[in-house]
């Protein structure tokens, strides 16, 4: 069984409008808890937690600087190719835009490779498009066998792979998965990702139980946040990542909370998540999920980065483009804009200003040891 | 008085080991070892970065029995790997085996832990593992190499205390090896209570690194770690439970 059969359980169970029920005393019992369940999460983010951020915000903070201390680790993406068969409303890199599409060549993943270790950065995350025509799996490959002299981490980011094909990937010396949802409310899904094999919802949802089944040693996911109703997505989010800890204990599951951002196209998202909902939906992940990492990217704008550094996220972007090369070439085109962007050093110096170190190196690709 | 604790052939006067991990600064590791006058200093390897400037071990006096840790590992050929690593840079022979997992509590793997321990024994490493507190896997940890065993007071972070009171006195009761307790200390007063139970050292971390104020703390833990074992060198007074009477019961005996 999957967690599949879980979505179509909870299903039912999640019309956020019955949250209304939970009271403030509620809450305040939550977060009096040891271990919380189903109900507390649905509790953490109901409409009558908003009104006690401040204390969720305080119990948050004590968790991650318990379980991660003063620390916060970095790391950049890097986007190798921006060929895609899908077409996905919110995205710019989805197949029915016309701009020069690209993906690096060896050498210049070795050029961007060597910009990016420049500035410190030790982990690194890659991304494709979905293309197994221009970006297959033996080109991602070749690019980590590039990227393992420069860096001491390398995770992915790309369309949804077969177990058999993320074992390839950790032997080559891959040891994260990132792979968001996007959303877990099925038809929602549906609408959203009209053409490709993206559409296949449950594939997608399957994905990152095949890499902890494959060996990875950290698994990220998430829904990005805007296209459906966020306590909703929230709650899929977190109770996926229960479901993946509970199963595979031996992997690290991570989560994040992106936030739509303005792309290419027209969509829009219709549920707009404000910074209250956001910072709740933080303090709801890291109460229900102690010792989860939670990564921030730079979708969100520095100031507001700069004050969710202390509830409860452990691991944040830098020095971030979200172009084909953005960090060598000209003339890419972004998959979406950032809001912070901030270089390397100048997100450390923020870190280090707020008594918190910047981690570049927290693991060793043992592959070949 | 003289009371070393030797391990691997090392004299150490320190009881107290520390860690580097979870400060919100490296610089204030070597203010933390004066403050703590620790002799032993626990690392992993996953976050030494020889490339960088601001290299955790380039902040570690050179006086310190450096202490790598496996950890990051899931098995005990990762563990492996890793302290060949760690010997390999140059971080000499001593290391932590950490093999864990399990995410969520960070529970020890005891069985991998005992792989792990006989293949680096057997290649010379000083080893110390990190373990639950289970009578038969400390004794298979023995005969398999170990130089000392270090059970847990309570999982890695909690701050929680000997929470494993009952069987740490029965591992220091019952293994010829150094028992140092390793993770879960959160307070000066649990470190004392574990070198009053026999404890050989206290390992911890966190406890110091997130104090508000780390180097007064370190230097209370220092201050703890010394006083347990004085008073367990000093033998401690038997607990009653009821009051015994100044003229005793059966005193008219003669």
């Amino acid at each position: 069984m999957g967690f599949y059969e879980t979505v179509q359980r909870l299903g039912q169970q999640t019309d956020t409008e019955r949250w209304r029920q939970y009271t403030k005393e509620d809450v305040k019992r939550t977060l009096r808890k040891e271990h919380l369940d189903e109900r507390d999460l649905q509790i953490l983010l109901s409409p009558a937690a908003a009104d006690c951020l401040e204390e969720m915000a305080r119990c948050a903070r004590r968790l991650t600087r318990s379980h991660f201390g003063h620390v916060m680790q970095l790391f950049t993406p890097m986007y190798l190719a921006d060929f895609c068969i899908n077409h996905c409303t919110y995205c710019s890199f989805s197949s029915i835009y016309d701009f020069p599409r690209k993906k690096l060549s060896p050498e210049e993943v070795r050029q961007e490779a060597k910009a990016i270790a420049a500035t410190g950065i030790r982990h690194i995350l890659i991304l494709t498009g979905e293309s197994r025509k221009e970006s297959p799996v033996s080109y991602v490959k070749e690019c980590v066998n590039i990227l393992r002299e420069f860096f001491s981490s390398v995770s992915i980011e790309v369309n949804p792979l077969s177990e058999d094909e993320y074992k390839e990937l950790k032997a080559a010396g891959v040891d994260g998965l990132t792979l968001y949802q996007e959303v877990y409310h099925e038809e929602t899904y549906r609408k959203l990702h009209i053409k490709g094999p993206k559409k296949i919802y449950r594939n997608r949802l399957d994905a990152p139980e095949r890499g902890c089944q494959a060996g990875f040693r950290t698994v990220n996911i998430g829904a990005l946040l805007g296209m459906n109703d966020w306590r909703q997505e929230a709650f899929f989010t977190a109770m996926h990542a229960r479901y993946l800890q509970d199963k595979y204990p031996e992997c690290e599951i991570g989560v994040s909370a992106p936030r739509f951002r303005p792309f290419l196209g027209e969509y829009n998202p219709e549920h707009i998540v404000t910074d209250r909902a956001l910072v709740q939906i933080i303090l709801a992940y890291r109460l229900f999920l102690p010792r989860a990492g939670i990564t921030l990217s730079t979708r969100e704008p520095s100031a507001l980065r700069d004050r969710l550094i202390h509830l409860g996220v452990t691991k944040m972007s830098a020095g971030v483009s979200t172009e084909v090369g953005g960090h060598t070439l000209q003339g890419g085109t972004p998959q979406f804009e950032i809001s912070d962007g901030r270089s390397v050093q100048e997100i450390s110096g923020m870190l280090r200003a707020n008594s918190l170190q910047p981690v570049f190196k927290d693991w060793d690709i043992l592959e070949t040891v | 008085m003289s009371d070393p604790l030797i391990i691997g052939g090392r004299s150490l006067t320190s009881r107290l080991f520390i860690g580097t991990g979870k400060y919100s600064r490296n610089t204030l590791i070597p203010e933390v070892v004066e403050a703590s006058g620790s002799q032993v200093i626990t690392v992993a390897l996953r976050r030494v970065d020889p490339g960088s400037n601001d290299n955790i071990i380039s902040h570690i006096p050179s006086s310190m029995t450096l202490l790598p840790n496996t950890s990051g590992a899931r098995t005990a050929e990762e563990a492996v790997r890793i302290a060949r690593l760690a010997n390999a840079s140059g971080m000499g022979n001593w290391v932590k085996i950490e093999v864990i997992n399990d995410q969520k509590y960070l529970l020890p793997d005891n069985a991998e832990t005992i792989r792990a321990t006989e293949i680096l024994a057997s290649e010379g490493f000083v080893v110390l593992p990190y373990m639950s507190p289970d009578l038969s896997a400390a004794l298979r940890m023995k005969e398999a190499g170990a130089a000392a065993v270090m059970p847990l007071g309570s999982p890695i972070g909690t701050n929680r205390g000997l929470r494993t009171r009952e069987l740490l006195r029965i591992l220091i009761a019952e293994v010829d090896l150094p028992v140092i307790v390793d993770a879960g200390i959160g307070r000066p007063s649990e470190a004392a209570e574990a070198m009053e139970l026999g404890a050989a050292a206290v390992l911890l971390n966190t406890a110091i690194a997130t104090a508000h104020n780390p180097l007064l703390m370190a230097s209370a833990f220092r201050d703890a770690v010394a006083a347990g074992r004085k008073a367990y060198l000093a033998g401690l007074g038997p607990v009653e439970e009821t009051a015994s009477a100044s003229s005793p019961l059966t005193g008219f005996l003669g």
